[in-house]
């Protein structure tokens, strides 16, 4: 057994010479180069559309909605999201046909000569006019999805509150901001039918969205990924739109398409996370117990159903945060807009939440005269206690210990009487917030079982393992978990493991890489098949219990040398103790949660009003760590993003539009401004996943934004609550209550 | 429209002579990724993200902002003339052992980057190589592997 690439990472090589091959490093003979006709405007009828200008128009394929073979929509939760507009538009940038060239300047040049006749209808620009009903895009109230979460009864507290605290939080759009583009290939002949090649992170979501729009079988249908440069959620559901697309144009031309988005194309026109609005109203009584909690959370979900449900699905579910409380009300609503649909983004609704709720704790604690700390502390969930949903928590969760591990590592106490007296002089305002929450892990209540997730891991006539599983390595590490995961469980070397690139003709149906499962469900189901496989081969006395890699490697060629294959099968099944009312939403919401608490140190410039995070402490909870050096990636990559998320990156629009898709002005952090982080992992329990492995990747999201204006307000007393929070914001404000306090 | 000619265009790409026929205008990028190099990556087109950082005579550039025409008799170093697969040199052995790559579309040109650092500085402190990586984004890893990453590989440069 060799040492020499265990832990690092499996395609880690690859990558570092630029070997790797993302989708548009691939080339087809006789490729094509396709882009999108879109919407000018934000809502409206389609009436003509003509070529005009001196150009080929015969050399070019041109593809509208009635080119589509099957259905024109993109199949997802609803199927209401046209592939392309037959009629109505209803958001800016809505694609409406596709056209493709040989030559890609004059496909850049021809799209100026397209003209577009459009009835202009008014549209529904934000949560306001939509909770308004300005105009009815859907049903008969624009709500894509509401739910009511209710526990005890909150109506009977506020009589017997000492304290009653009101608030509102807002959060803005926010884009991922993968670096590289989205991007597909897609190539189709009759015999084979479709086959697409691209960036992604749900090939089988691809695959069932391309069946109907196609009418095709699922044999005829091919999703294959390419190396992937980052998702983030981003490339969770709209890749689906944009296979669509290329494959249109590869059936009516006949010949391979490629469509790669320009930066501003894809920042334009993806997916991005929704923003929010929240209102709080609590209880508490003069000891700073929570008595009550009414929370009242939108979400504009723009102008398709998209996966919107499920996001405000989970921004209920993590409303309540980690605390215990017997009475609570949390209602919750998706609304239809003529915005570009928003979609899955790391966190999937709960960073919104979270936000919220997190900067409510502070306002509270400062209502009633108690500190950040205490108020946490004296309303933290522990074993025994149920959430908002009644899930009983059997965790022995000591969320006290995490924030003390985090005040420790931060110097919390410390650092606070010293900034208080750094902060009677100068212009500089330095201070400390936290942020203490959880993050459920995997699919939301009865998710995982309707996934029902298969993987297989295989023996090869070499004597090496294959694994099988359609989860994709989009940076996080996938290739190398997998890879430790089912070497450990067989005892051999990682070097006689490799990871199967997911294509739906090769690999079964893992589930989508969302939700922090990846390691925790699909890595659990490789373990155990993993485990079957090396028992199957001490059963059929191929293989002594003890074993050496040779001996392992050499078992595995006799058995498929007599037995024709090796292919162990394992498929998700919901453990019996989980129960869920879909309806009610009721029971256990997750199988189980990732806990943290997050610090934050700021110093607030009063002079450019800009902020700047010093330092990020980073302490949670999230069972057994597999790989310390991927695991703290992810964290400190959430962190960087959800620094970004509080105070560098706004998405701006008009009519529809957003204008700063650029990454010269919308802005993400660069090296010169992130903060040391400090990330420790407290190992405490193994309850769930593979040796203990819990969820992590979308938990680091969660905590900065929240942390981050905690620490704004105490450094320099505003109370800011709404994210992105800019400089001129803080101006504004600091303005306003200067000009109050004189008058 | 105006007829534009090819140019006749003569430079030395990872040690050996190339000549193209080219538009003047063409991006150094896209002649680059048609000449099958395709480590050199786009991430925004506009000299923002430095995913297509190459250097030109030595002084690291965005060829996604460079005119094919400007490299006449130049010396271009892509991510290929590094090292290959077998043989990854001290800055990409650090990356693999500690992180400094995850999706790895930010990685040939941040590679670049830092070994254009080494190269002027052997002993950097963590401020000198959040300058010279600014020009770089990396949405992944928040950077802090990327710096640790750097500052193993000064290190083991050290006797």
């Amino acid at each position: 057994m060799t040492k020499k690439t265990a832990n690092l990472r499996k395609e880690g090589r690859a990558k570092l010479t630029g070997r790797a091959l993302y989708i548009d490093d691939m080339h087809l003979p006789d490729m094509l180069h396709g882009a999108t006709i879109r919407s000018p405007i934000q809502r409206g009828l389609l009436k003509n559309m003509q070529f005009q200008g001196d150009l080929p128009w015969h050399e070019f394929t041109i593809v509208t909605a009635l080119d589509i073979p099957g259905q024109n929509f993109i199949s997802m939760i609803e199927n209401d999201w046209p592939a392309l507009v037959e009629k109505k538009i209803n958001h800016h940038g809505e694609p409406i046909a596709l056209i493709a060239h040989r030559d890609k300047y004059l496909l850049a040049r021809a799209l100026k000569f397209i003209h577009l006749e459009i009835q202009v209808l008014n549209p529904v620009k934000d949560l306001d006019e939509s909770l308004k009903k300005k105009e009815i895009l859907y049903g008969d109230d624009n709500i894509f999805k509401s739910y009511l979460i209710n526990k005890g009864d909150i109506d009977q507290v506020w009589q017997q509150a000492d304290y009653i605290i009101e608030e509102t939080y807002n959060t803005g759009a926010q884009e991922q901001l993968y670096i590289e583009p989205n991007g597909m290939i897609a190539k189709y002949s009759e015999d084979r039918g479709i086959t697409v090649w691209g960036s992604m992170q749900c090939p089988y979501y691809i695959h069932r969205a391309l069946m109907p729009l196609f009418n095709l079988p699922a044999e005829k249908v091919r999703i294959i990924q390419t190396e992937t440069g980052g998702g983030f959620g981003g490339k969770e559901e709209f890749p689906s739109i944009l296979a669509a697309h290329a494959a249109l144009l590869a059936m009516k031309s006949g010949r391979p398409v490629k469509m790669i988005y320009s930066r501003a194309e894809d920042m334009a026109n993806t997916t991005k996370r929704h923003p929010s609005q929240t209102h709080h109203k609590t209880a508490v009584n003069k000891e700073g117990k929570i008595l009550a909690l009414d929370i009242d959370f939108v979400l504009d979900a723009g102008a398709y159903a998209t996966l919107s449900s499920v996001v405000l699905s989970r921004a209920a579910l993590h409303a309540a945060g980690p605390y215990a409380c017997d009475n609570i009300r949390i209602k919750a609503r998706a609304l239809a807009s003529n915005n570009n649909p928003y979609g899955a983004f790391r966190g999937f609704g709960a960073p919104q939440s979270i936000f919220a709720l997190e900067r409510h704790l502070n306002k509270i604690a400062k209502a009633i005269g108690k500190t950040p700390t205490e108020i946490r502390r004296l309303n933290f969930i522990k074993k025994g206690d149920s959430t908002a949903t009644n899930q009983i928590i059997h965790e022995d969760i000591d969320f006290n210990h995490l924030l003390d591990l985090a005040m420790e590592k931060s110097h919390y106490k410390k650092k606070l009487l010293e900034f208080k007296e750094y902060n009677k002089s100068g212009f500089i305002k330095k201070g400390l917030g936290i942020a203490t929450f959880m993050h459920g892990a995997g699919f939301t209540g009865a998710g995982e079982k309707y996934l029902a997730s298969v993987t297989t891991v295989q023996g090869t006539p070499a004597g090496t393992i294959e694994v099988l599983a359609s989860s994709t390595e989009i940076g996080q590490g996938k290739n190398t978990i997998f890879s430790k995961i089912v070497s450990d469980a067989l005892n051999i070397s990682e070097d006689f493991v490799c990871i199967v690139n997911p294509d739906t003709h090769l690999v079964p149906d893992s589930g989508p890489t969302v939700a922090s499962r990846t390691t925790m469900v699909v890595g659990k189901l490789l373990q155990s098949a993993a485990t079957a496989l090396k028992e199957t081969l001490i059963a059929g006395q191929k293989l002594k219990p003890k074993y050496t890699g040779q001996e392992f490697s050499q078992a595995i060629k006799n058995y498929i040398h007599e037995f024709g294959a090796l292919k162990s099968t394992t498929q998700y099944k919901q453990p019996n103790n989980i129960t869920w009312d879909e309806k009610n939403y009721q029971g256990d919401a997750y199988v189980t949660f990732a806990w943290a608490a997050y610090i934050a140190e700021v110093s607030v410039n009063t002079l450019t009003y800009a902020t700047k995070v010093d330092r990020f402490t980073a302490v949670q909870e999230v069972g057994h760590v597999i790989n310390k050096t991927l695991a703290e990636g992810q964290i400190e990559g959430g962190i960087a993003q959800g620094i970004g998320y509080a105070l560098y990156e706004k998405v701006l629009y008009k009519d529809g539009a957003m204008i700063n898709n650029q990454m010269t002005n919308y802005i993400m952090p660069t090296a010169q401004d992130l903060p040391q982080m400090a990330v420790h992992f407290a190992e405490d329990h193994k309850d769930y996943g593979p040796n203990g492995a819990k969820g992590i990747g979308e938990l680091p999201i969660d905590g900065p934004a929240p942390a981050i204006l905690n620490a704004i307000e105490n450094a320099s007393g505003m109370a800011m609550n709404f994210i992105p929070m800019l400089p001129e914001d803080l101006m504004v404000a600091m303005e306003e209550q200067e000009r109050n306090a004189k008058s | 429209m105006q007829k534009v000619n090819k140019i006749n265009l003569h430079c030395t790409i990872n040690g050996s002579k190339k000549n193209f026929q080219c538009y003047p205008m063409a991006r150094l990028l896209d002649v680059l990724r048609e000449n099958n190099l395709t480590g050199t990556k786009e991430g925004c087109g506009e000299g923002e993200c430095g995913s297509c950082s190459v250097l030109v005579n030595g002084d690291i550039v965005n060829s996604c902002l460079i005119p094919i025409v400007q490299m006449q008799n130049k010396e271009i170093k892509t991510i290929e003339g590094l090292t290959n697969e077998q043989t990854l040199n001290k800055i990409q052995l650090a990356f693999l052992k500690y992180g400094g790559t995850q999706c790895g579309i930010c990685t040939p040109g941040m590679i670049i980057a830092a070994c254009k650092l080494l190269e002027k500085n052997q002993n950097p402190t963590l401020q000198d190589i959040k300058t010279a990586l600014a020009g770089n984004l990396c949405r992944c890893t928040g950077y802090s592997k990327i710096f640790a990453s750097v500052l193993a590989a000064c290190q083991e440069q050290r006797p």
